[in-house]
């Protein structure tokens, strides 16, 4: 279980969270909703240890993450697919399923895993990433994330710019991580996309956290979305 | 003598030139491609690892080829070791920010040059060649065959080593896990540390590996050249020149502008004077970095 507890966080001076708390269960898919620059990037990003915490504490079954070096916890089982993508564009579809699988040393049984969950990725397989689709970026993305073996799996905006066949196979790949007891905290502008896979949604606003539902309190009621979102 | 054999040991003597060269100017391209740094004391560690050459060899008796042997392995690890740790010490402590790097890396420039003033001395070192065989080039003029050309077996094992070497870090980079984790911090390097690569490792042993390229080089160049502690400006100059030429963090861009500037150097200088050589190398880089900033290999500036 992952546990985040009151951070705070600043570029600089400029404080970007104040007390964000959230907690993901094993097997559960929790949705960060909010506007542009709510915080939600940064959110997962202090899990990940690149944006430090300067109080509060992020742990994972009871381990401190916030007192590890940053490169360790990803080490602990926590892949992350940022938003953008940020492959490592001249390296190779295989290289950069690699560097996933160097994270905690899986080998080829992992490689099979993945490039099963994405075929095409298998046909592109010594292509330079730079040159693959927008589609086939995002799952070389998930492909890199996946190759660590993750127990808990931070996606930020995986859906941005893909049409609707793509959008699909994602989800069915989170849905089926869910099965496996994956904790997914899925950061997604598309609404409809987020209530029809999430179990609950916490609202972000000004970095702060705001409100929390289940997804299928939402469904009929959409208040909380059209007042952190603004859209429906 | 005519023009074509002088042109030939010319262009021997530039070959040779151009092999150090493309080892020393590899080192520093390795350390900005990685790290974003512009090493200024590059050419210092150059300078140590000849330096250290001469004090290995020196102290290690028997046959040269021995303390050359001693040289060539203990030279670049301590001179890497002094690179690394500097790196941990200095530039970590100033996040890598850019200007504050090229400050620090001329601080230390002057720092390891009267150190190693301090330590070894200010006169000029030779250090004795493992081997130097005189090989005879013939040379051919109408139908007479003449014989007054000459190299050294140890000028050709230089060309050779610095090809090995360039190969084999070559395939390090691009065949081995740690080329793949240096890559990776190259392009990307939060996305790297999401994946569980330490990236202030890897840029401490860039440094160091950086480094050592340039007191490889310097090794294997010091039975030809003497060894004193002001030896490390030309290598630094020449180093920026083929960089920039070659477009920074570029491995085949570095390797042809090595060849190109290494070999014109080696020519010019015997023609007209090393100053003039190195006039002309100063204006081809200031023409490519008006018309081709970026290089003649590197890629464009993201
Ligand atoms: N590297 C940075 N340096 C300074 N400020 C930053 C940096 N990254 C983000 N911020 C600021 O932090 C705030 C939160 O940004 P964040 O990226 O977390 O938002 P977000 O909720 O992910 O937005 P979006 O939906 O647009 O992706 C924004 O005001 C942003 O300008
Ligand atoms: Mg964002």
């Amino acid at each position: 279980m992952l546990e985040v507890k009151g951070i705070n966080c600043f570029y600089g001076d400029v404080q970007v969270l104040r007390d964000m708390s959230l907690t993901a269960q094993q097997g559960e898919i929790l949705c960060l909703l909010g506007r542009n620059g709510a915080g939600k990037t940064t959110t997962l990003k202090a899990i990940m240890g690149i944006v430090p915490a300067r109080s509060g504490s992020i742990a994972l079954n009871g381990e401190s993450l916030s007192t590890l070096a940053g490169h360790e916890v990803p080490k602990r089982g926590i892949g992350y697919v940022p938003q953008g993508r940020r492959l490592f564009a001249e390296m190779t579809v295989a290289e950069n399923i690699e560097v996933g699988l160097l994270t905690r040393g899986k080998g080829e049984e992992t490689r099979e895993k993945v490039l099963t969950l994405f075929p095409r990725l298998r046909d592109r397989y010594r292509q330079r990433a730079e040159t693959l689709s927008g589609g086939e970026q995002q799952m070389l993305a998930m492909a890199r994330a996946l190759a660590i073996e993750p127990n808990v799996l931070l996606l930020d905006e995986p859906t941005e710019g893909l049409q609707p066949s793509m959008i699909s196979l994602i989800r069915d790949v989170v849905v089926s991580l869910k099965e496996q007891n994956v904790a997914t905290i899925l950061v997604e502008q598309r609404i409809d996309a987020v209530l029809s896979i999430a179990d609950r949604v916490v609202f972000i606003e000004n970095g702060e956290r705001r409100d929390e539902a289940l997804a299928a309190d939402l469904k009929d009621n959409l208040d909380l979305i059209h007042k952190y979102v603004g859209v429906s | 003598m005519d023009l074509g054999p002088q042109l030939m040991l010319a262009s021997l003597d530039g070959a040779v030139g151009a092999a150090v060269l493309a080892l020393t100017a590899l080192g520093l391209s390795l350390v900005f491609g990685v790290m974003r740094v512009v090493n200024v004391a590059h050419g210092e560690f150059f300078m140590l690892g000849a330096m250290i050459a001469w004090f290995v060899a020196s102290n290690i008796g028997g046959h040269p080829a021995i303390g050359f042997v001693g040289a060539l392995i203990i030279a670049p690890l301590l001179v890497g070791a002094i690179a690394a740790s500097a790196d941990w010490l200095i530039l970590k402590r100033l996040d890598y920010e850019p200007e504050a790097t090229i400050v620090a890396t001329i601080g230390l420039l002057y720092i390891l040059q009267q150190g190693a003033l301090v330590t070894f001395g200010p006169v000029a070192q030779a250090v004795e060649a493992p081997f130097n065989h005189r090989i005879e080039i013939p040379w051919f003029e109408g139908s007479n065959v003449g014989w007054g050309l000459f190299t050294t077996s140890y000028k050709l094992f230089v060309i050779a080593a610095a090809i090995t070497i360039l190969l084999a870090v070559w395939l390090l980079l691009s065949r081995t896990k740690m080329g793949l984790v240096m890559r990776a911090t190259q392009l990307d390097r939060e996305t790297a540390q999401a994946f569980g690569i330490p990236v202030e490792k890897v840029y401490a042993l860039t440094f160091g590996f950086g480094a050592a390229l340039a007191a490889l080089s310097a090794v294997l160049i010091v039975p030809i050249q003497q060894a004193d502690y002001l030896m490390g400006g030309d290598p630094l100059l020449l180093s920026f020149i083929v960089v920039i030429i070659g477009g920074l963090g570029s491995l085949r861009g570095t390797l042809i502008a090595a060849l190109l500037i290494g070999m014109s150097d080696g020519i010019i200088s015997v023609f007209f004077t090393p100053t003039l050589a190195k006039i002309i190398a100063t204006l081809v880089v200031a023409m490519v970095l008006v018309f081709r900033p970026q290089g003649l290999f590197g890629a464009k500036a993201q």
